[in-house]
């Protein structure tokens, strides 16, 4: 298989190491030029700043009230990972275990809200959210971040819960433990990798998730991400340092949980389950 | 398992509902996914038919009347144009990249680890990649000064505020979903096929053609229609990074304008209608053309 060494070969290996070795220096590039700037005294003209400090982090942190935002930010988030599991888990539960009519067109329901892009569905739903008068507020923010994240965790625990050996609860079953024991006590602790999995990558998702919240989210409603736009939108009201400040704090935040994340799980076998359902 | 084939059996005497539904697989178990997709109803299906109905209710004039504003005034119906303009390109780009890149990775010892680092774009979000392309493209940025000092142009390329600005993100952010789908699609596929055609005497161009190529085209034109979809609803580096208001004006900022600065939440609706409608086309022309493939002569050699 890899015996040809001729000399197009080699070329064409090399042509694509250096495509990627490309992609990859750009991408540090833009990430690093993101966090110099956060700590740049004054930085025009030149390849490097003229001098560092740390305190754009500080009129950062008191310009874009940094602190309500994290503080809103992580309930969203929590209520979000919470509340997705809670619906999430037993719909992946019942299509893993059982073969009844509908289940293609429910698995059809399932899928869609993923293949559609957020913003075709989030202005009909802002729309919708406006009308019952919860857009603007937290309760709105989190229904609108949960249309995605329900149908994501339903397709990464079928599979799942689909290699949990089902005599083991049918054994609980015959010792006379009732759904909700067998639920308790047998499946909650095997599931329990899964769900870990599944709701950090809602968390990772929705700590990144812009158009919904965006298109719901009120002044006192906003995650860090949609206060990031709106910072970089209003740009030249405040200095560059201090928006790319507030850059260098979200991506923190989301790197943090992405590599807690990729502990768990391993990005490619993740699409290849997505795709086999979907 | 049992127990169900004998319901269905003894269904013959007038089953009561509870019966009937158990033939029909729904016991309780099965009821647990009733509140996730009473969920999804009532927060994506019923949105959807809210805003097509609503669609159909402007403001001012007939029942098309939103529509055929739309199609009528070059401002709006240009958007569709502009967006395609950026979405398909970047799109094609990416899978170009993406399917070498994954053949030569596939039995890369440290693949893990560049997975990893692909995975990171796509956390950071369009608004991040944004905010560190405006200073690393900027005319006074890593990559311009780069070029000028190894002598490749003059003065520096205009590349933020414009159209290459956002068409540049578009890479960035959905070159690594394209390339893990890929990849993923590249490494299911059984190594005993192309072995045994290289046994027969094919080259490494005939197995790419004849082995991986068929193989491959289904997964292909999902990861296509995946990505086009994402590219075409792009939203924040279109304002951030291009002119949002001529030559990145997309469709998702006309309907963004018309719900939340002309409060015309009908026009809004039917923008975000005719969006999905583009992109529904174009799924099904790509999924379309994956079958005339499949049907096609395999000698042809078209992909």
């Amino acid at each position: 298989m890899r015996s040809v060494d001729s000399l197009p070969a080699k070329l064409w290996n090399s042509l694509i190491w250096l495509v990627i070795g490309f992609f990859l220096l750009n991408l540090f590039g833009l990430i690093s030029a993101v966090g110099v700037n956060s700590f740049a005294t004054r930085w025009l003209g030149t390849w490097f700043p003229a001098g560092y400090t740390t305190r754009w982090y500080f009129s950062a942190w008191d310009e874009f009230q940094l602190w309500d935002v994290l503080l809103v930010t992580m309930e969203v988030v929590l209520a979000v990972v919470v509340l997705s599991l809670l619906l999430g888990v037993p719909a992946a539960y019942a299509l893993a275990r059982r073969e009844f009519s509908g289940k293609k067109l429910l698995t059809l329901l399932f899928v869609l809200p993923l293949l559609v892009p957020p913003i075709t569905y989030g202005i009909p739903l802002a729309t919708v959210l406006y009308q019952v008068h919860l857009a603007g507020t937290m309760t709105g923010v989190i229904l609108a971040n949960l249309v995605p994240t329900v149908p994501f965790v339903i397709l990464v625990m079928t599979p799942f819960i689909e290699q949990i050996d089902p005599r083991l609860e049918s054994a609980a079953r015959v010792f006379g433990a009732n759904t909700f024991k067998v639920f308790a006590y047998v499946l909650v602790p095997l599931l329990a990798p899964g769900m870990l999995a599944a709701g950090l990558l809602v968390l990772v998702r929705t700590v990144a998730m812009f158009e919904l919240t965006f298109l719901t989210a009120g002044p006192s409603s906003q995650t860090l991400v949609v206060a990031l736009y709106y910072s970089v939108f209003a740009a030249g009201v405040r200095a560059g340092q201090s928006v790319d400040a507030m850059a260098m704090i979200y991506m923190a935040t989301t790197l943090i949980w992405l590599f807690i994340a990729l502990r768990f799980v391993d990005p490619t076998q993740l699409v290849t389950r997505v795709k086999k359902t979907s | 398992m049992t127990s169900q084939t004998a319901l269905s059996g003894s269904a013959a005497d007038r089953p009561n509902l509870r019966r009937r539904l158990a033939a029909a697989g729904w016991d309780r178990i099965t009821l647990l996914v009733l509140p996730a997709a009473a969920f999804v109803v009532l927060l994506f299906i019923y949105p959807f038919a809210y805003g097509l109905v609503l669609s159909f209710q402007p403001a001012a004039g007939g029942l098309f009347a939103n529509y055929a504003k739309f199609f009528s005034d070059p401002y709006l119906y240009d958007t569709i144009g502009t967006t395609m303009w950026l979405g398909l390109p970047a799109t094609l780009i990416n899978m170009a990249l993406a399917l070498p890149i994954a053949f030569q990775v596939r039995h890369f010892r440290w693949q893990r680890i560049l997975t990893t680092i692909l995975v990171i774009p796509i956390t950071l979000g369009t608004v991040l990649v944004a905010e560190g392309l405006l200073t690393y493209l900027g005319p006074q940025g890593w990559l311009n000064r780069t070029l000028i000092e190894l002598g490749v142009i003059g003065s520096p390329v205009r590349l933020i505020h414009n159209y290459w600005g956002v068409f540049l993100s578009l890479v960035i952010t959905g070159f690594p979903f394209v390339f893990l789908l890929t990849l993923s699609y590249v490494t299911g596929i059984d190594p005993a096929l192309p072995q045994a055609a290289a046994t027969l005497g094919a080259g490494p161009a005939s197995r790419f053609r004849h082995i991986f190529l068929p193989l491959l085209v289904p997964g292909l034109a999902v990861a296509f229609c995946l990505a086009f979809v994402q590219a075409f609803s792009v939203f924040p580096s279109a304002v951030l990074l291009g002119a949002p208001a001529g030559p990145t004006r997309v469709i998702s900022i006309a309907a963004y304008q018309a719900a939340f600065e002309q409060y015309d939440h009908s026009m809004a609706s039917a923008i975000a209608m005719i969006m999905g409608a583009v992109q529904l086309v174009v799924v099904v022309a790509v999924l379309g053309a994956r079958t005339l493939f499949y049907r096609g002569p395999m000698g042809s050699g078209k992909g």
